[in-house]
């Protein structure tokens, strides 16, 4: 701002050019008059406003697009760590990057025929943001949006990890609303498609302590090896009212309270979020929404027909 | 520190805008400034070590800046000037945090950018750096940070070790959850627990400073010798 009076030999150089133009010169002649006006006049006041914010936009533009590809990396980064994580991939200190493409395969799967779609690259293909396009998504009818989400995008992007051919894990994204935010999260399944392995929300804003608590370690570790589909008719439990599940529907729900494991069915139950029904409720709901006909049911039956031929 | 604010490089005003804030002209404890982001931002340390360094960047720059120019401010818009000024050096601060601490800022989301609504930047840019030179204006926002910093370190600490166990994420206290002997504190973790402390850090300096505590308004008169406690 006061940068005229630094004796740097660059700057010289740079105003001597800029003398040669003539706007310049009558840009110089110009400021001097405005900076020698009564700093109320309405003139002054103008030019300061429009030079002020002139400065100020060209060092935020400046900041945004420098930072941008930094901050793109960080996310790319931040989300493969999260899908290493559910897949029980993630060690510490490795490189994040190599053993993501070493042991984790992107596929995109058609929601409504449950088939993967080759005609789209994987790798660029971002679920989220198709969700927003009304080309590439579909209104949810409203009886059906059990997730509160209304829109879902036509193709989902799945993750494989894959082990000498072998398929080990489904990584499979969901979102719903719980009390205040929507939860992005993923769950990890056996290549049963039946089995859970993990779960993960990457971004939630929850109550921080209360349902907040769904990214707790130890409270995540309850889902490993619980169940996803009713293999018999499960009936109301008297602890929870949104246990109910008919044969091959999703059954897995979070309860109130601890789940007592000598009970029948408690393999489809989760301990419910102390202090936070709201959002264990919505827990359920996204669950269920995505592991449903509307979500990822299709796609498992179809994933589970393959490795039994 | 202090042999740098021994160096004679630095005036006699330059010491004193530095050094003030820490205790005798606190920010958060004498001017209760500042108290929002205190709140929300210390139930962990580092999370509250970030958020200082961000707030005392931002009105150091901010006041240096509104200072430079302060001669051709016109009035009438004054304040506005100012914010213009604070609001792009917070965007420029969330963006470096975004590009190179990206996990901090997530964990800080909505409140770095509510740097531009802390009382402490505008306070300083309207009290101090309009009326003063860019470089004691520097130096006044450096030493109003430090002393928000200040206050934020001893909030977080009481708060991170009372509330969960652990000191900058590292197990300070052994937790009952993972067989140890610490039952944490749950309400350390929620915001009112900020107000306890920084009630009691507040107290404590003027307990040692008495000159800083405010006259009452009121008099709560004794009966017995109460000359108007009758009526």
């Amino acid at each position: 701002m006061a940068e005229k009076k630094i004796p740097c030999k660059q700057m010289a150089a740079i105003s001597e050019k800029l003398n040669e133009y003539e706007s310049y010169r009558k840009f110089i002649v110009y400021k001097d008059k405005v900076l020698a006006l009564g700093n109320d006049s309405l003139e002054k006041t103008i030019a300061i406003a429009v030079a002020l914010c002139l400065v100020c936009a060209v060092l935020v533009s400046f900041a945004a697009v420098a930072l941008k590809p930094l901050q793109i990396g960080n996310k790319e980064d931040d989300m493969k760590k999260n899908i290493l994580d559910v897949a029980g991939l993630l060690e510490e200190g490795a490189n994040i990057n190599t053993a993501f493409a070493q042991k984790i395969e992107a596929k995109i799967v058609d929601l409504e025929t449950g088939a993967y779609v080759e005609n789209i690259n994987a790798n660029e293909y971002d679920q989220r943001k198709a969700a927003k396009d009304p080309a590439q998504s579909v209104a949810i009818p409203k009886d059906k949006d059990i997730a509160h989400i209304r829109v879902k995008a036509k193709y989902a992007k799945v993750f494989l990890v894959k082990d000498g051919g072998q398929l080990k894990s489904i990584i499979l994204p969901m979102h719903g609303y719980g009390l205040w935010s929507t939860l992005y999260g993923f769950l990890s399944l056996d290549a049963d498609g039946q089995t859970v392995q993990s779960i993960n929300f990457y971004d939630q804003a929850e109550t921080p302590g209360l349902g907040g608590e769904v990214v707790n370690p130890n409270w995540r570790a309850l889902w490993k090896g619980k169940k996803v589909y009713a293999e018999t008719e499960q009936h109301s439990a008297d602890k929870g009212s949104i246990a109910e599940a008919n044969i091959g529907e999703p059954a897995l729900s979070l309860i109130k309270g601890a789940v007592d494991t000598t009970r029948p069915g408690s393999q489809y139950q989760v301990d419910g979020l102390a202090g936070a029904t709201l959002t264990s409720t919505g827990v359920t709901n996204l669950v269920r929404y995505w592991m449903g006909n509307e979500g990822f049911a299709p796609y498992l039956k179809k994933v589970k027909s393959v490795q039994g031929s | 520190m202090s042999a740098i604010l021994n160096d004679s490089i630095l005036n006699d005003e330059t010491k004193k805008v530095l050094t003030a804030p820490l205790v005798n002209d606190n920010p958060i404890t004498l001017q209760v400034l500042g108290i929002c982001s205190a709140l929300a931002v210390t139930s962990q340390m580092s999370t509250s070590l970030i958020m200082a360094l961000a707030l005392t960047l931002v009105t150091a720059f901010s006041s240096a800046a509104i200072s430079a120019i302060r001669n051709h401010i016109p009035s009438s818009i004054r304040i506005i000037v100012q914010m213009t000024i604070i609001a792009s050096l917070v965007i420029v601060v969330d963006q470096l945090l975004k590009a190179f601490a990206y996990d901090v800022s997530k964990q800080l989301s909505v409140f770095v950018g509510l740097i531009i609504t802390n009382c402490i930047v505008m306070g300083r840019a309207e009290g101090y750096a309009m009326k003063n030179p860019p470089l004691e204006s520097f130096m006044d926002g450096i030493g109003n940070g430090l002393g928000y910093s200040l206050i934020l370190v001893i909030v977080a600490f009481f708060r991170e070790t009372l509330g969960s166990g652990k000191l900058l994420g590292i197990e300070v206290f052994k937790l009952t959850k993972d067989g140890g002997w610490y039952d944490p504190n749950g309400l350390m973790l929620l915001p009112p627990s900020a107000f306890f402390i920084i009630g009691l850090i507040i107290w404590g300096v003027r307990q040692w400073k008495p000159a800083q505590a405010e006259k009452s308004e009121y008099k709560i008169m004794s009966i017995a010798h109460g000359e108007g406690g009758h009526h």
